[in-house]
């Protein structure tokens, strides 16, 4: 198995403001989101960082995906580190979250040929990518459709595709079927396995135990931002359902505070 | 590089001239205000000056004297009905109708003996002349200052002799309009206004906007530099914010025929083309500082509301650089006002304006404004970088 991606000791935290600190009953000024987290993820395959709100699952990605620096750590993606190369990270990254919105003013067709060429995608590429990946999502009937006046589905699914217009080796998704109608969540996962049969390297994050069952390969826990648990599906499970085996791990993280 | 700050800049301009509104606020809108208010305030002014003149004035003189005699016939009287008689209480009182159109005018019964006595100092009671006019009414008040200098010319030839030898002999050696003096006092400040009002239109909203509604960040997760990010908006705006400053421009170019009457011909524009070309160099310069500077407070705010809240006392400052040209008498000379952004577009203008080019320092003021808006890209890049900046809200 080649390792794609490898995080060390990643580390972030933030500094709570007043009303932060009142909302969350505490003096304290800094939190720690992400405490020196390590995993890894090997081509090929689905890894879905599970996690209560709030463990420090969309730090982790956003530090995957450059968004916000480490503050202590690193991580190497297809031979590339977040915290010194972050064009050439972004340029081999896909990113979903539902934080990256599409301007509406725009229509599909223009904003896929207006990310492919930050992407520095070839204009023929541009042209056959868009083809197959409009027909594929059904977004080809809305193509000169403002992103202002599609339905929430579509938009979801034009995200998808624009988050992918450079064909990308790893894509990174923040709990990618949060808010989505059943069809349209069906449609994403399917298309993840898909793009896992193409050699892709996914990396998921999520809170819904069904969907890491039904997709991910490896799983990685994370409570309170630390990985308490990281392996393949059946050594995280070790023989029993997956939402047992969380609670079984989370009450003893968590059992010792209570 | 290049190709992504053009994508960027592409991207930018479908943004805008894609939207019918936006092109009417921005650019249309202004030089249409201008041109109606100016030219509707023009032809206002206009009339009344044509009503003032069209009314017959009747100028009655008590005691005329022979020294007045030829300035009253000769310069005075084609603008009036002149009548020497006296005239009493009453008549005053009847000056209070508006409609009544005439100017009492009483010399001292022997004003030239008066003269000569104050000139030969025998006395030092200078010679009383009573004028008496409804000031209500337009044409008799115009009429008034005209005949009150007239005669304080007279006067003056008089009271002047007494140090004669003293006084220098005065010439006037402006070659300049009057014109030259008035544009630049008011039109640097007017441009000046008329920039950053078209920056204002469309920056708030193409950066502060894109936070708000979290399209900046799908922008940051594309392998762009930032800089390249910040080069593209700042070119873009500032192109977007000319084109509203140039219509504003051609709105006041229009009306100002409705402004200024033919006859004023020395209010008119008789600028050169060098003058021209600095004129573009400075607006274009100013542009892309004033967009460098919005674009910055745009990044620092968290909304297009709280950019508008951060970007007016910004204007202020500007507005009182544009206030400097009306209490100063010309362009500053010294090198060191080039190089403050706005203030140096101000008192580089105000020179051209008052056909006072002068080259080195149109170079002085290019320079600084590139360089301050290098280092506003820069700027703009890291708030790009800073997580801080761009996520928190």
């Amino acid at each position: 198995m080649e390792e794609i991606l490898h995080a060390e000791g990643l580390c972030k935290t933030f500094t709570l403001s007043r009303k932060q600190q009142k909302i969350e009953r505490t003096t304290v000024k800094r939190k720690t989101a992400v405490d020196h987290l390590t995993f890894s993820a090997y081509r090929g395959e689905i890894f879905g960082l599970l996690g209560p709100n709030g463990a420090g699952k969309t730090t982790t990605l956003r530090m995957l995906s450059t968004l916000i620096r480490p503050d202590e750590g690193d991580a190497i993606l297809d031979g590339c580190s977040v915290v010194n190369q972050p064009e050439e990270v972004r340029g081999k990254i896909g990113f979903l979250t539902s934080e990256l919105k599409l301007e509406d003013f725009f229509t599909p067709n223009y904003l896929f040929d207006f990310f492919s060429r930050l992407h520095g995608v070839e204009e023929a590429v541009i042209r056959k990518r868009k083809e197959r990946m409009f027909s594929r999502f059904g977004i080809d009937r809305f193509a000169e459709v403002k992103v202002a006046n599609l339905s929430t589905g579509m938009k979801q699914k034009l995200s998808l595709v624009i988050s992918l217009v450079h064909d990308p080796e790893i894509i990174i998704f923040d709990e990618p079927t949060n808010g989505l109608d059943v069809l349209t969540a069906r449609t994403v996962t399917d298309y993840l396995q898909e793009l896992r049969g193409d050699g892709k390297t996914i990396i998921l994050s999520t809170h819904i135990f069904s969907l890491v069952e039904r997709l991910c390969d490896r799983v990685g826990i994370i409570i309170d931002g630390h990985m308490t648990v990281c392996g393949t599906l059946s050594e995280v499970c070790d023989g029993i359902p997956l939402e047992d085996r969380f609670f079984n791990i989370y009450k003893e993280v968590k059992g010792g505070e209570e | 590089m290049k190709s992504n700050i053009w994508t960027i800049i592409k991207k930018e301009f479908a943004r805008f001239f894609g939207d019918r509104q936006l092109i009417f606020t921005a650019v249309i809108m202004p030089g249409l205000l201008i041109y109606l208010i100016y030219s509707l305030m023009g032809t206002g002014i206009n009339n009344m000056i044509a009503d003032s003149e069209n009314q017959q004035i009747t100028l009655r003189v008590e005691n005329m004297p022979e020294s007045m005699n030829e300035l009253m016939t000769s310069y005075i009287c084609p603008f009036c009905k002149l009548e020497t008689a006296s005239f009493t209480q009453d008549d005053i009182d009847k000056l209070d109708s508006k409609d009544v159109n005439t100017l009492l005018v009483r010399f001292p019964a022997d004003f030239d003996q008066q003269v000569e006595d104050y000139n030969s100092f025998e006395t030092e009671e200078v010679p009383n002349i009573e004028v008496y006019y409804n000031s209500a009414n337009m044409a008799v008040s115009a009429f008034k200052q005209k005949v009150c200098s007239d005669i304080m010319e007279y006067n003056r030839g008089y009271t002047i002799n007494r140090v004669d030898e003293e006084n220098p002999t005065q010439y006037d050696v402006a070659d300049e309009s009057i014109g030259a003096m008035i544009w630049s006092k008011i039109l640097p400040m007017l441009i000046l206004m008329m920039l950053f009002s078209g920056v204002m239109a469309i920056a708030p909203s193409a950066i502060a906007g894109e936070k708000e509604r979290g399209t900046i960040a799908t922008l940051l997760v594309t392998p762009m530099k930032r800089n390249e990010l910040a080069i593209g908006k700042i070119v873009s705006l500032s192109c977007i914010a000319l084109l509203s400053g140039i219509s504003s421009f051609i709105g006041i170019a229009l009306s100002l025929p409705n402004m200024i009457s033919a006859e004023d011909a020395n209010l008119g524009f008789d600028y050169t083309f060098n003058d021209y070309i600095a004129l573009m160099f400075i607006i274009f310069s100013s542009v892309l500082i004033m967009a460098s500077a919005v674009s910055l407070l745009s990044a620092l705010a968290k909304d297009v509301k709280n950019a508008g809240t951060m970007i007016t006392p910004f204007m202020l400052v500007v507005m009182l650089c544009g206030l400097v040209p009306l209490m100063q008498d010309g362009a500053s000379e010294s090198v060191t006002s080039y190089f403050i952004p706005f203030y140096n577009s101000i008192q580089a203008m105000t020179a051209v304006f008052a056909h006072d080019l002068n080259w080195g320092f149109v170079a002085v003021t290019l320079g600084a404004n590139i360089i301050f808006a290098g280092i506003a890209v820069w700027g703009l890049t890291k708030m790009f970088n800073s997580e801080k900046i761009m996520f928190n809200k």
